[in-house]
Parts: C-alpha cells; sequence; structure tokens
C-alpha cells in the first residue's frame, strides 16, 4: 500500500492535496501524520469525498471513492483542432479541455465551421493585438488647427457621420460574437478586438469633432435606414458580407480620402489609425466569405440577393445625406474659392468611384464575374457602410 | 399528479431546496416513476403531517426521525429509516478553541462560555453538549439561533459560533466535524480541536407503518442512483452525497441520550 507522510500538515492546511495525489495513483494509501487534527479531519474530508477510511496501526487506511466525477467526460476538440460542428454542451469551455458530462447546453446558434471559420483569423487576431494604438498618446490632440469655420463644421459633419457608421460596425459584430460557438476561438477573439477597434475609432472621431466645437453635425433617417438593414441582418455571412466587403471596404477608401485631404493633421491621424484597423476587419469578412463560398458555392447566389434586397429596401431613402457629400467637398476644398471647390468636388467623385473599383475587386475575390461584380456594386448602398 | 404519486416531506433550510426536489421529481419522471414533494418551513410541522398522513416519505434531520419515532410510538405506531446519504454515516463534533488558548481538554472549560449553533441542532448543540454534561463540565451557553425549527441544517447558526470563538466572546464552538474544514477554507481559523465525540448518523427517509407499496420502488430508485449519471449528478452534489445507501437505525443512541438528558423534546411531545 502506498503510503504518504503529511508530517505535521494538517488537512485545514492544504494536506488533502497530498492525499488526492496518493489516490489519483493508487486505488488504497496510507496516511499518517502528526497534525492535531488529523484523526477528524482526514475521515471527515473522505466522507465528503466518497472516499473510505478506517483507522490502522500507523495511521489511516484510505480507499479510493468508487464514484467518478470524470466518467463519461469528453474532450472538446484539440487544441488547434476545431471540429466541424462543436457540440452546445461543450459550451464556454476551452477548446480542448475536458469536459465534464452533464453541462448545461448553451444557445450557440453560429456553431457551423463552414459558416464562420477562416484560416487566417488567428494571425489577423494576433496582429490586430500588436497594433493596438493608444488614442491619447497616438493622435496629435495639440496640432495646430486653423480651418475656416466653415471647414471646420464640415469636419465636425464627417466626424459626426462616421461616429453613427462606426457605432454600426461595432453593434453588429458584437451581436453575432454572442451568438458564436467560442469554440472557434480565433474568430471569436477576432470579433472582440474588432469591437474594440471600432469603440477606440468613436472615441477619436468623438473627442476630434469636439476639439474646436460642442455640438455635433446632423444624422439623416436615410442613414439611420442604412445601417439598419444591416443591424437587422440575421445571417453572419450575408452581415458580414454587407459589412465588410461592401460597407467597410467602401469606408476603408473613405478613411484614406480623409488621411490625404483633410485639412488638419489630428484629422489626417485619426483616419490613418483607424483605416488601418478597417483593412484588417475586411481582411477577416473576405477571408471567412472565400472559404465558405469554396465549400458552399450556392452562397455566392445568397449573397447577391441580399445586395438586392437591401438595394430594394433602401430606393425609398436618400442615400447618403447631402450634408455628408457637401461637408467631403468642402473638406477637402479646404476654402471657399470657386477653384479650391472644384478640386474638392474632383476628389469626392474620384472617391466614389475608388470605392466603386475596390467593391468590384473584393466582388471578384469571391468569385463573381466581372459584369456580376460591376452590377452588384452599383446597387450598393449610396450611404457607403 | 396521479393517484399513486409519492409525495415526500421535506425541510425548506435553503433555497436550493426546490431545484433538488425538482430535479428529483424530472430524473423520477423519466423513469416512469410518478413523485412529487411539499415544503415545511420546519421540522415540527413535518412530523405532524408525516403522522397525520398528509405525505409517504419524510426526508427527516436525525432529530425528526427520533421526533417520529416517538409521536409514531405515543401513538401506537412504527417509524422505519428506509434510505440515507453516504455522508450521514459516522459523522463526529467536535468542540473548538483558539489555537492560542490555553484549555487542553473539556475540564479546562467548565464555567466558561461556550457558543453552540442553534438550539435545536444536534450536530453543534445536542450531541456536543451532552459531552459536557457526561463529563460533569457545567458551562454557560450561548446559543445562535439561525433558522430554529430547521434543526441546524443551515449551516449559519455554526459559522456563527465560530466566529464569536475567534473574536474572543466565546471560549469554545461546538461544530460538526467537516465544517471545521469548510471554515478554515473561508479563512474562519486557526481553530484547535480538544474534543471528539463518539459517532452518529445523520439524516434519513423516514416512512411510517401505513406507506404505499410504491415506496419500495422509491427506494430502489434512489438506492440505483449513480454518481456517474450527469443527470442525476449535479443533484447529488447539492444534495451533498455521492451515494444512497440503505437506511439504519443505530447511529441514533448519543441524539436519543441528549433529548432524554435535556428533556428537548419532553414538552413538545407531551402535547401531541
Amino acid at each position: 500500500m502506498m503510503t504518504v507522510d503529511l508530517e505535521d500538515l494538517g488537512l485545514d492546511e492544504g494536506g488533502h492535496l497530498l492525499v488526492k495525489r496518493a489516490l489519483a495513483s493508487a486505488s488504497r494509501v496510507l496516511v499518517r501524520g502528526h497534525s492535531a487534527a488529523l484523526a477528524v479531519d482526514l475521515p471527515a474530508w473522505c466522507r465528503s469525498q466518497g472516499h473510505g477510511v478506517e483507522p490502522v496501526a500507523n495511521g489511516f487506511a484510505v480507499t479510493r471513492s468508487p464514484h467518478d466525477r470524470w466518467s463519461g467526460a469528453e474532450r472538446a476538440g484539440g487544441v488547434d483542432d476545431v471540429v466541424a460542428r462543436p457540440p452546445a454542451r461543450w459550451g464556454l469551455a476551452a477548446r480542448g479541455a475536458l469536459v465534464e458530462a452533464g453541462a448545461p447546453e448553451l444557445d450557440l446558434p453560429l456553431a457551423n465551421k463552414a459558416d464562420v471559420w477562416a484560416d487566417e483569423a488567428a494571425r489577423l487576431y494576433a496582429q490586430a493585438s500588436a497594433a493596438q494604438w493608444d488614442p491619447a498618446t497616438a493622435v496629435p490632440w495639440d496640432a495646430p488647427i486653423e480651418n475656416p469655420a466653415e471647414v471646420e463644421d464640415a469636419v465636425v459633419q464627417v466626424m459626426t457621420y462616421l461616429i453613427e457608421n462606426e457605432t454600426a460596425a461595432l453593434l453588429v459584430p458584437a451581436r453575432f460574437l454572442g451568438r458564436l460557438h467560442p469554440h472557434f476561438r480565433e474568430v471569436m477573439q477576432l470579433l472582440a478586438i474588432q469591437t474594440a477597434d471600432e469603440a477606440r475609432h468613436i472615441e477619436v472621431f468623438t473627442r476630434r469633432a469636439r476639439l474646436r466645437r460642442d455640438v455635433l453635425g446632423l444624422s439623416t433617417a436615410g442613414g439611420q435606414a442604412s445601417l439598419g438593414t444591416l443591424f437587422d441582418e440575421p445571417d453572419f455571412a450575408i452581415a458580414s458580407f454587407l459589412l465588410s466587403v461592401l460597407g467597410e471596404g467602401s469606408f476603408l477608401s473613405l478613411l484614406w480620402f480623409l488621411r490625404d485631404h483633410a485639412p488638419d493633421a489630428c484629422t489626417r491621424e485619426v483616419a490613418r489609425l483607424a483605416a488601418q484597423d478597417e483593412a484588417r476587419h475586411v481582411a477577416f469578412g473576405l477571408a471567412h466569405l472565400q472559404r465558405h463560398v469554396g465549400e458552399d458555392p450556392t452562397l455566392r447566389g445568397r449573397l447577391a440577393a441580399a445586395i438586392e434586397r437591401r438595394h430594394g429596401a433602401l430606393q425609398s431613402t436618400a442615400g447618403l445625406n447631402a450634408e455628408v457629400f457637401d461637408a467631403l467637398v468642402l473638406l477637402a476644398a479646404g476654402d471657399w474659392t470657386p477653384a479650391a471647390l472644384r478640386r474638392g468636388h474632383v476628389a469626392v467623385v474620384a472617391l466614389v468611384g475608388e470605392m466603386d473599383r475596390g467593391r468590384r475587386q473584393r466582388l471578384g475575390r469571391l468569385g463573381f464575374d466581372a459584369d456580376a461584380a460591376g452590377t452588384l456594386s452599383a446597387l450598393h448602398t449610396r450611404n457607403f457602410m | 399528479m396521479t393517484s399513486n404519486t409519492l409525495v415526500l416531506g421535506a425541510v425548506a433550510y435553503d433555497a436550493k431546496v426546490v431545484p433538488i426536489w425538482d430535479g428529483f421529481i424530472a430524473w423520477f419522471a423519466r423513469r416512469g416513476f410518478a413523485f412529487d414533494y411539499v415544503l415545511y418551513s420546519n421540522y415540527e410541522r413535518q412530523v405532524e403531517a408525516h403522522l397525520r398522513g398528509d405525505f409517504h416519505v419524510a426526508w427527516n434531520s436525525p432529530l425528526a426521525w427520533i421526533e417520529t419515532v416517538r409521536l409514531a410510538r405515543k401513538r401506537g405506531r412504527a417509524a422505519q429509516a428506509i434510505a440515507m446519504r453516504d455522508t450521514d454515516c459516522d459523522l463526529t463534533s467536535v468542540v473548538l478553541v483558539r489555537e492560542d488558548s490555553p484549555v487542553k481538554a473539556l475540564a479546562d472549560l467548565r464555567g466558561k462560555r461556550i457558543g453552540v449553533g442553534a438550539g435545536d441542532s444536534p450536530q453543534a448543540t445536542l450531541i456536543p453538549l451532552l459531552a459536557f454534561a457526561d463529563a460533569d463540565v457545567s458551562v454557560e451557553v450561548v446559543r445562535h439561533d439561525v433558522l430554529v425549527g430547521k434543526h441546524g441544517d443551515h449551516i449559519g447558526g455554526e459559522r456563527d459560533a465560530v466566529k464569536a470563538l475567534l473574536a474572543g466572546t466565546v471560549d469554545a464552538a461546538c461544530v460538526i466535524d467537516g465544517n471545521r474544514l469548510a471554515f478554515a477554507r473561508e479563512g474562519l481559523g486557526p481553530t484547535r480541536v480538544v474534543h471528539v465525540t463518539g459517532a452518529y448518523d445523520h439524516c434519513n427517509m423516514t416512512v411510517l407503518d401505513d406507506a404505499p407499496p410504491e415506496v419500495t420502488r422509491f427506494r430502489g430508485l434512489l438506492l440505483a442512483m449513480s454518481y456517474e449519471d450527469p443527470e442525476v449528478r449535479p443533484l447529488l452534489d447539492m444534495e451533498g452525497l455521492k451515494a444512497w445507501k440503505p437506511g439504519r437505525t443505530t447511529g441514533y443512541a448519543l441524539l436519543e441520550r441528549a433529548c432524554d438528558r435535556f428533556g428537548t423534546l419532553d414538552s413538545w411531545l407531551a402535547i401531541r
């Protein structure tokens, strides 16, 4: 019989760990020790654990409990082994953990690898973690701003529009995050950091808007209607397609436009920083949809139908609010001279063209031919996002 | 509920009592056995209701078992313990002092203040005080009456006794053996054991001599419950057992003697 000598260690001081350790490898163990309360504590502890115990000449003979909590337990995949359809009973357990039978089944409807997975998720998450920036120090908040009053108003209007759109970009993945099976850990982490990115964007855009103004700009019913269709989309693939591939993709062009044309260093920098994050969001959307389309080519038809459906739903709305369009022109112009306004207008028209080119290119990567990509891109919301 | 539903009486000593017995209803139902329960706020009301025939099987504290036996006997009836938890067998109670106390034995506590649990707690009051009485050591008893009527099922009285010990307002505290370890994990210590009582048994499933035949199936299902069954394991964990055992009545002698010594049940029994 294996012997465990607790010496003067009491069971109220962690002595049970030595007994547990011994019982893991032997079904019957002789426990001895000279802690004053051993004769009280050991039988009480054994009773609570289901172990048998009897006093013997030089200590206590402990017999391992026949009752095993881990009978019927199963591995939740492997640390690096992502299964196609993780069962709900694995719940919140770490991937690769040994899960006790009888755990509650959580409501995790996004539990199909084909729908959510991208092999690039881990790399994109690592990249996102490494690229987190501190709004307090990354932006030159004290850089001089000498914009004419109306140009500053235009900046504030654009910031107001960006905040509204980034709020949608935060809430849409957040809603799916709560429905995603945590077995897809890397996707969960990526969606989480994506929402954190958007939270930071909302912070810096708000802070930039308030540098010279106490009130924000306008929010239109049409703009909200456009974002509302994203917010209400229940299908992960379609929401991801509309938000990341088309919406954030277009937004990327807008942020680059602001980086290049904004009238002050602070605005240019918040746009640059946000664009660098948005590029990752677009990359993930494209990656998992490319994989999904590869496994299920019928998805392509559903994606096309979703664009058409959204176009139909938004037909009666005004699209991009005129104030945003005009604000972008004025912001790029920098002043009210006709020459400057022409320059600004040309830049904004070029931006719209660039957004269209980008959408067609991304649609092409999802397997749409050039004609279909052109048609579908043209149906994308006039609100950009 | 069908006419042959077996009904159990239990005392609501904690909110978890409801999910425990609701879980048992579902588990029994999946095995085609109709089962239900009624809850009482105290054991005395449960014992009277049992004798009245309001339900079939009582989940009794050790004191409620003795109450049932004595009240049944008074009425020419008989009670039987059909099952108990593995953790109900061979318990002891301990008398604790502070680690730095000069007290070495019960006799050193003569005339001192002794913190006990609820007045009707077998494990934290009646059985430990019998030890003092047997040793002819008279003490000042300081009761910690948490949820009287529930026979000390609620751990609060014992915890308060140990807190009083550590605060220095009593010289010793009486608790069930396992709670010394439980309180140590809560940081309520260190304490030193100066006396261990004799072994005794705790709760049991009690039936009377008019129990319906369904009791046999009920007992069989209880004894067949397996800790390896993930459906029933959470219920067993909540109720604090790994397995049900056949009932035995050999472990109540100490408490019988304490009741006799202190006249614990005399006035209650006299008017029934």
